[in-house]
């Protein structure tokens, strides 16, 4: 602290809680309408306390057996198809930014920069850019409605590979030598030396990762036809329909907080990983 | 650092193997839609998709001569000024006021960063629903006050909607950046500075925000990124790029061209245009952190 000013402190005080507050209402109040039945919630002014239907919503909700219009799919089913993926793209992400990253690194070979750089202009090609073109590629494959058309188009990963690069390039040559000296093979210097050094940037990496895998919302719209591949956050979309009137808010609101749970479980839980990973994929 | 190894292995098919992955990852999914899109652009296909010819560059003529393209392209200018203004002032607010703070510091910081990790499309649910003109607690308690909100028949009510939900959505990311930013200014500017008298006020002015220049910078190119780019969930799970077309942004029009209303030239030359967009900005972008290499 600079100086004692106790008015000022008092201001900081009250101007973060109430940032705090209007940044939490609006889950506030889907809560609300999610513990309320659907009655309630269409007949304004939905009371803003916590209501008495909270267990009937959510089970209506994980299991699918629900009236009115809209998609039926079960939101519990639809929270695994979003966990695979998430955890798919993560993962793969990961896995092939390290072999890239450790093949530019640790080799010599011709196309190495040209390689470096084709990657690098993916950053420049997000999916909102190539929609059309590659959606005919994955439905020529064959990949609709399958988890390998969900997640492989969107595994390349140039921050990733960058990421991994910078790091590798961090780590002393004497380690390297040491290795080759005791007659290890690139594999085993790549699992037993690169690896467990990365571990705190794989850390940081696959929790940005897992939530932006978690999120996707336009490319699982184009692929997934079928109710059963739909992931959490498209099914909320497709209970959504006909009137505000006949929708059944309380258990589309159900689904919205469990679809929100797992990410920011993982950012509050994670959250020294989170800010470096932050941080680290935006250098 | 080094740029290069000095100690390397040596092989000849090993470095093929591992790139291979990525390679053809972004080979079949990236570099080859990206020409078919660039290809597609120059030609046009019937409705029926039978036949196919080359128009050269009459499918930008069109877009450009198409006022609903260009009323998208204001739609977007406007929404990411917004957004990007917005929520740059509002998350450096709270980050002043955070870094300032001694006492629950950590408590808040936990508090205030959670909304990144929702989905854009459940943030678009959910301001959808607090804003519903019939049903919603928000547009009640408007209504209550005397102003009718629907945000489905009036579109400056749709854009403000969007704009919420969006900036709602990005504070945490720009609160953490501009709080590292504060935190990483040496305290003894600051106490320099009062002991010179200066007030917390002007300090902030001539101090702290010129030294935050670089992150504001960075946060901006960032902000305008994602309003162009990570909001057609928010668009279409609130508006539906409604009324009409007026929130219709651009990347919301990519998708409704090309998957709604079939029309694969036109969407494809709106691909192409995105395309540029995006360059622009990255170089904008790493112009700009070469510069903070020397700063």
């Amino acid at each position: 602290m600079v100086e004692r000013r106790p008015w000022l402190d008092a201001l900081s005080h009250l101007v973060l809680i109430l940032g705090v507050l209007i940044i939490a209402l609006p889950v506030y109040i889907t809560f609300v309408a999610s513990t309320r039945s659907t009655s309630e919630i269409i007949h304004p002014p939905m009371p803003i306390s916590i209501g008495s239907h909270m267990v009937e919503n959510y089970q209506a909700a994980l299991s699918g057996e629900r009236e009115g219009p809209g998609s039926k799919a079960a939101v519990g089913h639809m929270m695994t198809v979003s966990l695979v993926m998430a955890l798919a793209i993560a993962i793969g992400k990961i896995a092939i930014s390290l072999l890239s990253a450790f093949a530019i690194v640790y080799f010599r070979f011709p196309g190495r920069m040209l390689f470096f750089w084709a990657v690098f202009i993916t950053l420049m090609l997000p999916v909102e850019v190539r929609i059309g073109p590659t959606y005919q590629v994955v439905a020529d494959l064959g990949l609709l409605n399958s988890y390998a058309g969900l997640t492989i188009p969107l595994i390349a990963s140039a921050t990733a590979t960058f990421l991994f690069r910078q790091f590798f390039l961090t780590v002393p040559e004497e380690l390297t030598e040491a290795s080759r000296m005791d007659g290890a093979s690139p594999m085993r210097f790549f699992i037993d030396v690169l690896l467990p050094l990365s571990s705190s940037s794989i850390a940081a990496l696959f929790v940005i990762q897992f939530i932006y895998g978690w999120n996707q919302y336009l490319w699982p719209l184009l692929v997934t036809t079928d109710e059963s591949m739909y992931p959490v956050v498209i099914g909320i979309k497709r209970m959504i329909s006909g009137g505000e009137a006949q929708t059944d808010w309380a258990v589309i609101m159900a689904t919205a907080m469990l679809a929100m749970l797992p990410p920011a479980l993982v950012v509050m839980l994670m959250q020294r990983w989170f800010v470096k990973g932050l941080v680290d994929t935006e250098k | 650092m080094a740029a290069e190894k000095r100690v390397i292995f040596r092989s000849a098919w090993l470095p093929w193997l591992l790139l291979a992955p990525q390679g053809i990852v972004i080979a079949a999914f990236f570099f080859w839609p990206a020409a078919q899109a660039l290809l597609q652009s120059l030609q046009q296909t019937d409705a029926f998709g039978t036949s196919t010819q080359w128009v050269g560059l009459e499918n930008f003529r069109n877009l450009f001569n198409d006022p609903t393209y260009l009323a998208s392209f204001s739609t977007t200018a406007i929404f990411s000024a917004l957004v990007a203004g917005l929520g740059l002032v509002l998350s450096l607010t709270l980050a002043y006021f955070a870094d300032r703070v001694v006492r629950g510091a950590g408590i808040y910081r936990t508090l205030l960063i959670w909304p990144y990790a929702v989905a854009p499309a459940v943030a678009g649910v959910l301001w959808m629903f607090m804003f519903a003109p019939s049903i919603g607690i928000a547009s009640y308690a408007l209504g209550q006050l005397g102003f009718e909100w629907n945000h489905l028949l009036n579109s400056r009510h749709a854009m403000t909607l969007i704009v919420m939900a969006a900036v709602w959505k990005q504070i945490s990311y720009n609160f953490l950046f501009f709080l590292a930013g504060l935190q990483s200014i040496p305290k003894s500017l600051i106490e320099a500075a009062a002991i010179d008298g200066a007030t917390p006020w002007r300090r902030f002015w001539t101090i702290q925000f010129p030294l935050l220049s670089p992150t504001t910078f960075f946060l901006l190119v960032i902000n305008v990124v994602y309003a162009f780019f990570d909001t057609f969930a928010i668009v279409d799970a609130s508006t539906r790029g409604g009324p009409g077309k007026d929130t219709a942004i651009l990347v919301y029009k990519v998708y409704y061209d090309g998957f709604k209303a079939m029309d694969l030239g036109g969407s494809a030359a709106q691909s192409v245009v995105l395309m540029v967009i995006v360059i622009a900005l990255t170089v904008l972008q790493f112009r700009y952190i070469e510069k903070k290499v020397n700063y």
